[in-house]
């Protein structure tokens, strides 16, 4: 093992992920590598279907009922190859060092069991507390996150509670155990902003209070630029720009990071045109030839629709997989 | 194409300097289910107080927006506004005469129209989008032959940006972009002077956002409807906006001209959610959150200034009695008793990027 794969809590290298249709496959996840330090915040962004829920999934290999047909690549967590592990030290894992919080509060929660329950079981499983202590535990950790009286809230149902108190017990049960790694998949898109608002801060505090790191996934790159120290933007399966969120917010060097930083409204005075992208991303099932935003960059010239480009350094720690992007960055 | 869509402008102008549509001290309230109880027994039956006491104006070719979050209202007015749903008090106007007064439920129908939020759920799966847009015609009596009907059903494509050669296809063929302009299309086909549009952006990826919203500033000036554009999202409602009106637990507690809104916003609430909006700069970040606590319970709602939870200038007065709707400058309207709290405004959190596009045009 190599001196800076030790250091890296999270290793992803080449992951490729394909899913079977009838009759052909899908890749979903194509060739994507990045690495999270500890205590890092690293954002994943990109638009519906690009391929990043799939690639959080596939760290933690659950995928609900539509498994994939292969996961290839290699991924490496505390210097631990996650390729070797078995159903069992899976289950160790998952909830102990890796927990994941989803998008949609109002189904991840087990609607017949008392909240201050849930938030024990992992406590109980994991760490081999006692009912007893694993309660004290669950009571702490529903203050922790913000949720008033948890001392009697701990004992209700999770339909007592608003969608943003709910996102709070997952974030109280993701937590619990003190995970290395929180990968958390748009934990706040169905929520209001202000309780946005409130929630991507009680992450932030977290990490400074636990020292852990976070995945977060988001389509929202005003979500990145508040929370993410680097940032990796995928697109069609592909990672085409990573560095760190001030790089990569505020010197785009990948025109479709530019292109969809054009496109919010925040970008453009009142009473001009937005300037959205032409187009819709493209079919997984038959992607374009060479680079996957061709169709749809106004830099394209004729060696993207043959070469697949690899990611070029623009500066140090930003890569953008553009053929064109020391002239663009 | 500026003669595809007609509009029923004219068919009766009561007063001419009177606003299009108007809404006067609407309330409306839900009853729920019961809450909790016994096995045997019901627990008392409770309401929850969707609107209170809203009242807004919309002139001819203006765009209103209204912002809030979960639970303020803004669906249940739009709803109101449209006559999908009737208020329990208070009025709505069209051209200064009641709504009701001699017309048709049809003839409402043409003047106001609606485009929802989902684009998945407000489109029947098993029928195409021919027979979707060609039902209105029928419907509405618009066209006198199949022949008609068929040739304004491509025209109405084309007018949201559609190639007709998608007519045939049933919703689930299309991507939700497409979907939203099948919405749009068949609000169109009647003609309306009023479109309300409920968060239509919200279900969309950004880049195909920008495109719906483009479409809606088309369709505005060239066919100079009104809109009521409802939405979560400042900044979308900021782009398209002339007056904005902020709703919290059923009431509108500021409105104003859209500059004058985000350059001074004077309700306690209107800053914590324009400071709640994650800005694109990362050199401007904050660990505080802009609102603490949550929303009061809607079926027992606090006394006084439903805010009165959550405001950090909260004063004894603030909770005795619920302060009125007042004009603090031409056309600017606070629901805030607290002078101190009026003037609080920080900066503009959006100064610094929307005065100045940071990021180079393609």
């Amino acid at each position: 093992m190599s001196a800076v794969a030790a250091a890296s809590l999270l290793e992803v290298e080449d992951l490729r992920v394909r899913f079977a249709l009838p009759g052909r496959h899908l890749v979903a996840v194509d060739g994507v590598s990045f690495r999270i330090e500890p205590g890092e915040v690293f954002g994943l962004v990109g638009e519906s279907g690009c391929g990043k829920t799939v690639t959080c999934r596939s760290l933690i290999r659950l995928f609900g009922g539509s498994p994939p047909k292969s996961i290839d690549g290699t991924v490496r967590f505390a210097g631990r190859d996650l390729g070797t592990l078995d159903a069992r030290e899976w289950s160790a894992l998952r909830g102990s060092e890796i927990s994941m919080i989803f998008q949609d509060p109002m189904t991840s929660l087990n609607p017949t069991m008392r909240v201050g329950a849930q938030i024990a079981e992992g406590l109980q499983q994991h760490r081999g507390l006692g009912a007893r202590e694993a309660r004290a535990a669950a009571i702490d950790m529903l203050g922790a996150v913000g949720v008033p009286a948890a001392e009697r809230r701990h004992h209700e149902y999770p339909h007592a509670f608003s969608g943003g108190m709910r996102q709070r017990v997952l974030i109280a049960i993701a937590l619990a155990c003190r995970p290395k790694l929180l990968i958390a998949d748009e934990p706040t898109t169905a929520l209001d902003v202000t309780v946005q608002d409130q929630i991507l801060k009680l992450i932030l505090k977290l990490r400074a209070d636990l020292g852990m790191s976070v995945l977060l996934v988001t389509h929202d790159i005003g979500v990145v630029a508040q929370t993410c120290d680097r940032v990796a933007v995928m697109y069609a399966g592909k990672i085409v720009e990573s560095g760190t969120t001030a790089q990569v917010v505020t010197r785009p060097a990948h025109p479709y990071t530019r292109a969809l930083l054009a496109a919010l409204p925040a970008h453009t005075r009142r009473g001009e045109k937005l300037r959205p992208i032409d187009g819709e991303p493209p079919n997984l099932a038959q992607p374009p030839a060479g680079c996957r935003f061709h169709p749809r960059c106004a830099f394209a010239v004729e060696a993207c629709r043959a070469v697949v480009p690899p990611p070029i350094e623009v500066e140090a720690g930003h890569r953008s997989a553009c053929l064109r992007a020391l002239e663009i960055g | 194409m500026s003669t595809t869509v007609p509009t029923h402008a004219g068919d009766d102008v009561a007063d001419p300097g009177a606003p299009l549509l108007s809404a006067h001290g609407l309330a409306k309230r839900f009853k729920i289910a019961g809450g909790a109880g016994t096995p045997l027994r019901r627990g008392p039956r409770r309401h929850v107080q969707a609107l209170r006491d809203v009242s807004i104006e919309i002139h001819p070719g203006e765009t209103l927006g209204i912002v809030g979050e979960s639970g303020c209202g803004k669906s249940t007015l739009a709803r109101c506004l449209s006559g999908l749903d009737a208020a329990d008090t208070g009025t709505i106007h069209w051209q200064g005469r009641p709504m009701a007064d001699g017309s048709t439920a049809l003839e409402r129908a043409r003047r106001v129209q609606m485009v929802f939020q989902d684009p998945y759920a407000s489109l029947n799966p098993r029928i195409t989008l021919a027979q979707a847009l060609d039902e209105v015609l029928l419907v509405h009596a618009l066209a006198s032959s199949r022949a008609e009907r068929t040739e304004r059903v491509d025209e109405l494509l084309l007018t949201v940006g559609l190639a007709p050669r998608l007519k045939h296809q049933l919703p689930h063929a299309l991507s939700g972009g497409q979907r939203q302009r099948i919405s749009i299309a068949r609000a169109l086909a009647v003609g309306p002077q009023v479109l309300i549009a409920d968060e239509p952006v919200s279900a969309l990826d950004a880049s195909i956002q920008a495109q719906i919203i483009n479409l809606l500033e088309e369709l505005r000036e060239r066919l100079r409807i009104a809109f009521v554009f409802i939405s979560h999202d400042l900044n979308v409602v900021r782009h398209i906006s002339d007056r904005i009106a902020v709703m919290y637990f059923g009431q509108v507690v500021e409105s104003a001209d859209t500059d004058a809104l985000f350059a001074q916003p004077a309700h306690p609430y209107t800053r914590a959610l324009l400071a709640a909006i994650p800005q694109t700069d990362p050199a401007r970040r904050s660990l505080v959150p802009a609102l603490a606590g949550e929303l009061p319970d809607p079926t027992a709602p606090p006394r006084g200034c439903s805010f009165s939870t959550r405001c950090p200038w909260v004063v004894e007065a603030c909770r005795a009695q619920e302060p009125a709707l007042l004009e603090q400058a031409p056309g600017h309207a606070v629901r805030c008793s607290n002078p101190a709290a009026r003037t609080a405004g920080g900066p503009d959190p959006f100064a610094a990027s929307t005065g100045e596009s940071r990021v180079p045009t393609r």
